[in-house]
C-alpha cells in the first residue's frame, strides 16, 4: 500500500499540528480533583487518636503530643508513598491531600515536615 | 558449526528490567534458550507478613507499575471472601471498569513496545501519545496515573460522578476510532505482517501443555479467560465475549491484543450503562476470621493468582501471588526453539513481560542437593565467581591486570 500522496498531506498536517507532549516547566499542568499531593495537617482539629499513625503503610507520619490537647505531626516525605490512606483514616478530617507534587530537594532534611501546634503553619526542621 | 553460548542480562542495554538468559547459538540460529529469574526480588510477600490487611492493599498495588490494580483486587477478592463480606454491586462495577480501562492502557503500551521492538517507531509514538487520552481518565477518576488506590476491602474508595461518566464515554470514543486505525495498519501493512508472521510460534498443543496463560494463550487458540471461566467483579452481568487467533505468533498475539482493546470499550459502555446506585463500600472488619482463599483475576497479561491465608489477627499468615507471566515465561523457550537470534527481542515482548512482578526467591542447593542454608556475604561472592565461571565468564585475567594498574 504504496500511496505517497496520502503521506505528503499526513506531513503537510503534522507541520501545523500543536505539539502532543506538553511544556510543562514553563506551563504548569493542573492535577485531577482526586490527586494526593503533599499532606497537610491541621493541628487545630487533631485529637491524638493516632489511627493515621497505625493506617500508614509506610510509617512516613508521627503524630507527637506537645502541650494539653496539642499535637504536631512529624512528615518523611521521602517515606510517604501519597496513597492518602491516613486522610481516608482520620475521623476529625485533620489531614488532607493537597494537590502540591513538586517535591524533589537537594538537601534530604528537607523532606522531613513538622506541622507545628503553636504556629499554624508549617515550618521546615 | 560450533555452538556459542551467550549470556543476555541480568544487566544488558536491551534489557528494561534485570534478568538474565542463556542463548545456545549455532550461528544464528537459537539451539536452546533458557531464562534465568530472581535478579528483581523484593521479598514482597513476605512484608504483607508484618503489615496489616490496610497496609497490605497499598503494598500489593506496587508490585506491579502497569496492571497495579489486578492485583490490589486480586488480593482484595481474596480477603473479602475469608472475611465474608458481600461487595456492594456499584462498586465492583467500578472495579471492572477502572480494570479494563487499565487493560486498554496495557494493551497500548504494549503495542507500542512490540513496534519498537521491531523497528517500527511510528507506532510506538502513535500508541504512546493515544495512551495518554486513557492515563488521563484514569488520573481524573482515581488522582493517580498508576497505582489508583482505588480499592478497599470492602468496596472502593472513590465514586463515579455524572461528570466522570460523560469523560469516560468521550474517550472511548476517542480510543476506539484510533485501534480501528492501528487494526487497520496491522492488517493491511505488509513490512509488519511479514515481519511478526512465523515469528514465535507455539502451537496450540503446546500452549496448553505449558499452562500458557492471557494473550499469549488465546493467540495459540486456546479460549482461556478468566473473565468468562471464573467471574468476578461485574463480569459475570457483562456479556463477554473471548478474542482468540489461530495464528499462533507474535502477529496472532498483536491482533489477540488488538481485538482485545474493542471488546475493552464496549464492556466499559455496557457497565457503565447497566451501573447500578448504591453504596460504594461496607465496613469491613480490622481483624479478619480465620480462613484461606484464592482469587483469580484476568490482568491484561493473563490470569493473576493470589492466596491469602489468615489467623484471625489483623495481618495475614501467608500471602502468596502468581503474575502472569510465570506462567508464560516457560513458553518463551519453546516458542525460540530453531529461531533466528533477531527474532529474541520481539518474541520476549510478545508475551509482555514483567519481570520485577513474577520474580521469587531461588533457593541454592548444593551438589549434594543438600539446602546450603545461610551463606555468609564472601561465601556468596566467590559462589557468584564460581557460577559465572561455570557459564564461561572468567574475569580474573581482568582483575589481575586492574590490581597491577592500581
Amino acid at each position: 500500500m504504496i500511496r505517497p500522496g496520502k503521506m505528503l498531506v499526513q506531513v503537510l498536517q503534522s507541520l501545523f499540528k500543536k505539539s502532543a507532549t506538553s511544556q510543562y516547566p514553563f506551563k504548569k499542568s493542573e492535577m485531577p480533583a482526586h490527586y494526593r499531593g503533599k499532606i497537610n495537617f491541621h493541628p487545630e482539629l487533631c485529637i491524638g487518636c493516632k489511627m493515621c499513625e497505625r493506617d500508614c503503610p509506610s510509617n512516613a507520619i508521627k503524630i507527637v503530643k506537645v502541650g494539653d490537647k496539642k499535637f504536631e505531626a512529624q512528615f518523611d516525605l521521602a517515606k510517604c508513598i501519597y496513597c492518602a490512606q491516613c486522610v481516608d483514616s482520620c475521623i476529625k478530617k485533620a489531614l488532607e491531600s493537597t494537590k502540591e507534587f513538586e517535591l524533589a530537594v537537594l538537601d534530604k532534611n528537607k523532606l522531613k515536615v513538622t506541622f507545628c501546634a503553636d504556629v499554624k503553619k508549617d515550618t521546615d526542621k | 558449526m560450533r555452538k556459542v553460548v551467550i549470556p543476555i542480562g541480568p544487566q544488558h542495554p536491551a534489557l528494561k528490567e534485570p534478568e538474565s538468559f542463556s542463548v545456545t547459538l549455532s550461528g544464528e540460529r537459537i539451539m536452546a534458550f533458557s531464562a534465568r529469574l530472581g535478579y528483581n526480588h523484593r521479598g514482597i510477600e513476605k512484608a504483607c507478613e508484618e503489615r496489616t490487611y490496610l497496609q497490605d492493599v497499598y503494598l500489593i498495588e506496587r508490585i506491579c507499575g502497569i496492571c497495579s490494580h489486578t492485583h490490589s483486587t486480586c488480593f482484595v477478592q481474596a480477603v473479602e471472601e475469608i472475611a465474608g463480606l458481600q461487595v456492594p454491586k456499584r462498586a465492583l462495577y467500578i472495579r471492572s471498569i477502572i480494570g479494563e480501562l487499565e487493560r486498554i492502557h496495557s494493551h497500548l503500551l504494549w503495542l507500542g513496545v512490540a513496534g519498537h521492538e521491531v523497528g517500527f517507531d511510528t507506532l510506538l509514538m502513535y500508541t504512546w501519545r493515544d495512551r495518554e487520552v486513557v492515563m488521563d481518565i484514569l488520573a481524573e477518576l482515581t488522582g493517580n496515573r498508576v497505582n489508583y488506590g482505588i480499592n478497599l476491602i470492602g468496596g472502593v474508595k472513590r465514586d463515579l460522578e455524572k461528570q466522570h461518566i460523560t469523560d469516560i464515554l468521550k474517550s472511548v470514543d476517542i480510543l476506539e476510532e484510533r485501534t480501528k486505525y492501528y487494526i487497520q495498519v496491522c492488517k493491511e501493512e505488509s513490512t509488519l505482517i511479514q515481519r511478526l508472521s512465523g515469528v514465535g510460534v507455539l502451537s496450540h498443543n503446546d500452549a496448553l501443555s505449558l499452562g500458557a496463560v492471557g494473550p499469549t494463550a488465546r493467540a495459540s487458540d486456546v479460549a482461556r479467560d478468566t473473565r468468562a471461566d471464573d467471574p468476578y467483579a461485574a463480569y459475570d452481568e457483562l456479556d463477554f465475549k473471548i478474542v482468540t487467533d489461530d495464528h499462533n505468533d507474535v502477529y496472532g498475539r498483536t491482533l489477540v491484543r488488538l481485538g482485545e482493546l474493542m471488546e475493552s470499550y464496549r464492556l466499559i459502555r455496557t457497565a457503565i450503562k447497566n451501573l447500578p446506585e448504591g453504596l460504594i463500600s461496607v465496613k469491613a472488619p480490622r481483624k479478619i476470621p480465620v480462613g484461606e482463599a484464592f482469587s483469580r483475576y484476568e490482568a491484561p497479561r493473563g490470569e493473576d493468582v493470589h492466596y491469602v491465608k489468615s489467623n484471625g489477627t489483623d495481618k495475614p499468615e501467608r500471602v502468596k501471588v502468581r503474575a502472569p507471566t510465570l506462567a508464560n515465561v516457560q513458553t518463551v523457550a519453546k516458542m525460540l526453539e530453531d529461531g533466528q537470534l533477531a527474532d529474541l527481542p520481539i518474541v520476549i515482548a510478545a508475551i509482555d513481560p514483567c519481570f520485577s512482578c513474577t520474580d521469587r526467591l531461588i533457593s541454592v542447593n548444593s551438589s549434594k542437593s543438600e539446602t546450603l542454608g545461610s551463606m555468609k556475604w564472601e561465601d556468596l561472592r566467590l559462589y557468584g565467581i564460581e557460577w559465572h565461571r561455570s557459564k564461561g565468564m572468567d574475569f580474573s585475567a581482568i582483575n589481575k591486570k586492574l590490581a597491577e594498574r592500581l
